[in-house]
């Protein structure tokens, strides 16, 4: 009686600090759609009225047009590089073994727990070293490094449900290698494509650090925002863009969770596993 | 049989196959003939799956030949071998329906719409699943999956379909279902089917002939009836059906009689034919008896040519059969004698004294 007493207390406050944690975390997220639609050029409380006329304002910004141009390229050519990397390297993780195969793939890895900061001098300081120009494509390259994990993550556990027979069976019945790769391969791992590609895409349209480091002219999104910080009249606009932003990253993510789901489902494995790579 | 005179299809000379360090197969030497029915059996692991995907051109071998219909098949690869494979896990394809499956294969060869939808009928029709053609590929049950899978193989009209163990995810009902109407279906249609299994009993219903395979060798190749009833060697005898085994002692041989004494039975004279060829008499340790060569002597058989007195130890009774485990004077072990329940038998009982007949013709040589 007494044990079971004390898992019920010890259960209450992990409710507690469950619920408190959440706030913190999601508070000053909830701030930025709060501001965005307050009717004031100062960002504090008390808020002083409804207004979309940040959202209008963006709209007539021309170097925010610029930004969302680049970090489309940017962002567009991203996913689709580390998705095609990514498919080639989770396809030899799942289909070959050879020597020094761990040591590989831990190093393919490695992208996603470095910290980001010490991966952009570091590429920065090679392009210079290389005497390479700063570009929207450099930016491309960082962040080709730090997403193609997450599509090799996602891609592994589609081509982990991807029986050998199947591919055996194309071929055995006259297909050629591209063909099967063409009419079966492809189809089954497609709900992992578009989920690498809606993910990486969502990451790259997000970063800051290394498109602050390695862009030249030629801004991105993140980078164009802080930059506006700087100015206090602009802060509202910025809130109304950061809101953008929000809306349009989880719809992306969710987006690409049903289809990373639906993949897994096709190769009929159970719906939560991840492989145990995100 | 006429199959003797047919011509052979797949002739595997020599064949070797390594895996790394691991040898599957070790010089595997068989001929089989055109509109065949030929399985090979054997143990998990002794390479019998690995000389079929060798065939199939999955795999290449390490050393030997293996040509098809008279054609050399090194550097060719599985997508231009006249050979299709029904998988153990039947692979089709989730994403297609049971016609697109079917068809899968007929895309390359460039039929019209039409001829490809009729041919894709014909095969469906072929293992009654006519009017399945919308079907996904979930809908189906386990033995529709093999229907299809082998229709898939069928339209494709090859010279050989090679079958990795294409029954064993069936329960024994539908098995034993499948196991007679593809043995039909090859004799109708008189392609050759190269089956791979493990289970003796599966191999003994649909072959033609069958190469027992053990350790990457081939330890027999023949027709089910001298498989059972002249295995040539003790370990093949133990793996084909049930084989009591008991001491013996042999001279005599050589093209002439052999005489064995069998301190369980006694001495008999075995004529030179019914050894495998070239036994060395001094090579003899052991004989085979199988279960239905005793008897049980009662009032509903006849006399036997030889009998000897011997103690039931214990009986397993399967209805239309018993299977007596009886102890013998001189023999090591109780030997077990399987005995129709006919109208009118008593099943012994256990502790009982029974006569158990037997003549020269049981006794299986080996070494």
């Amino acid at each position: 009686m007494m044990g079971r007493a004390m898992r019920y207390a010890s259960a209450r406050w992990l409710v507690v600090y469950a619920v408190a944690y959440m706030i913190f975390l999601y508070a000053p997220v909830i701030l930025l759609p709060l501001f965005a639609f307050n009717d004031g050029t100062v960002v504090a409380f008390p808020l002083t009225g409804f207004t979309t006329k940040w959202f209008g304002l963006l709209w007539s910004t021309e170097a925010l047009h610029g930004a969302v141009r680049n970090s489309a390229f940017v962002a567009v050519s991203t996913a689709l590089i580390s998705t095609v990397l990514g498919a080639c390297a989770a396809r030899s993780a799942s289909k070959y073994r050879f020597p020094g195969q761990r040591g590989v793939m831990g190093f393919i890895m490695l992208p996603l727990v470095l910290p980001e900061i010490i991966v952009a001098v570091a590429l920065l300081v090679m392009l210079i070293q290389l005497g390479m120009s700063l570009s929207l494509w450099t930016v491309i390259a960082g962040h080709v490094l730090i997403c193609t994990p997450f599509s090799i993550a996602i891609l592994s556990s589609a081509f982990a449900g991807l029986e050998d027979s199947l591919e055996e069976a194309s071929f055995d019945l006259g297909e050629t290698r591209w063909g099967t790769f063409r009419r079966v391969t492809l189809p089954l791992i497609m709900p992992g494509v578009i989920s690498s590609l809606l993910i990486t895409f969502t990451i790259s349209l997000d970063e800051f650090i290394i498109a602050f480091f390695l862009t030249g002219t030629d801004v991105t999104l993140p980078v164009y925002i802080w930059s506006q910080l700087r100015f206090p009249s602009k802060l509202p606009s910025v809130m109304a863009l950061g809101t953008i932003l929000l809306v349009l990253s989880v719809a992306l993510l969710m987006v690409a969770e049903v289809f990373r789901r639906r993949a897994v489902r096709r190769q009929g494995m159970d719906g939560g596993s991840t492989q145990g790579l995100i | 049989m006429t199959q003797d005179s047919a011509a052979p299809i797949i002739e595997i000379k020599g064949v070797t196959k390594n895996f790394g360090a691991v040898t599957a197969l070790k010089g595997v030497d068989a001929v089989i003939r055109e509109g065949e029915f030929f399985s090979l059996l054997g143990p998990s692991g002794c390479g019998k799956t690995t000389l079929l995907r060798l065939i199939a051109g999955f795999e290449q071998v390490s050393g030997g030949t293996i040509a098809i219909g008279g054609k050399p098949m090194k550097d060719i690869p599985a997508n231009q071998r006249p050979t299709n494979m029904v998988f153990q896990s039947y692979a089709i394809f989730p994403h297609l329906n049971v016609a697109e499956n079917v068809g899968y294969g007929l895309k390359r060869k460039k039929l019209g719409r039409e001829e490809t939808a009729r041919e894709v009928e014909q095969a469906l029709d072929m293992v009654d699943l006519a009017g399945y053609g919308q079907r996904k590929a979930h809908e189906l049950s386990g033995g529709q999956r093999q229907r299809v899978a082998l229709a898939r193989a069928l339209v494709m009209r090859p010279k050989v379909i090679l079958l990795d163990e294409p029954l064993s995810a069936l329960d024994k009902k539908l098995r034993d279902q499948m196991q007679h109407e593809l043995r039909r279906l090859q004799k109708s249609l008189g392609i050759t089917f190269i089956l791979v299994t493990h289970d003796q009993e599966e191999a003994l219903i649909m072959s033609d002939r069958i190469a027992v395979i053990f350790d990457g060798a081939i330890a027999q190749l023949a027709t089910p009836e001298d498989l059972y009833r002249r295995p040539a060697t003790r370990r093949v005898a133990s793996f084909i059906g049930v084989m009591n085994f008991l001491d013996a002692t042999a001279t005599g041989g050589n093209g002439a009689p052999y005489h064995l004494d069998i301190p369980a039975l006694g001495t008999v004279e075995i004529a030179a034919d019914q050894a495998p060829a070239g036994l060395d008499a001094a090579r003899i340790t052991s004989v085979g008896v199988r279960p239905e060569m005793f008897t049980i002597t009662g009032d509903d058989t006849g006399p036997f040519e030889r009998e000897v007195e011997g103690r039931v130890a214990g009986t397993d009774y399967y209805g239309d059969m018993t299977y007596y485990s009886v102890a013998l004077p001189g023999a090591a072990a109780p030997v077990t004698i399987s005995m129709r329940n006919t109208a009118g038998r008593a099943v012994a009982r256990e502790g009982s004294t029974v006569t158990v007949g037997w003549g020269a013709e049981s006794i299986v040589l080996l070494e």
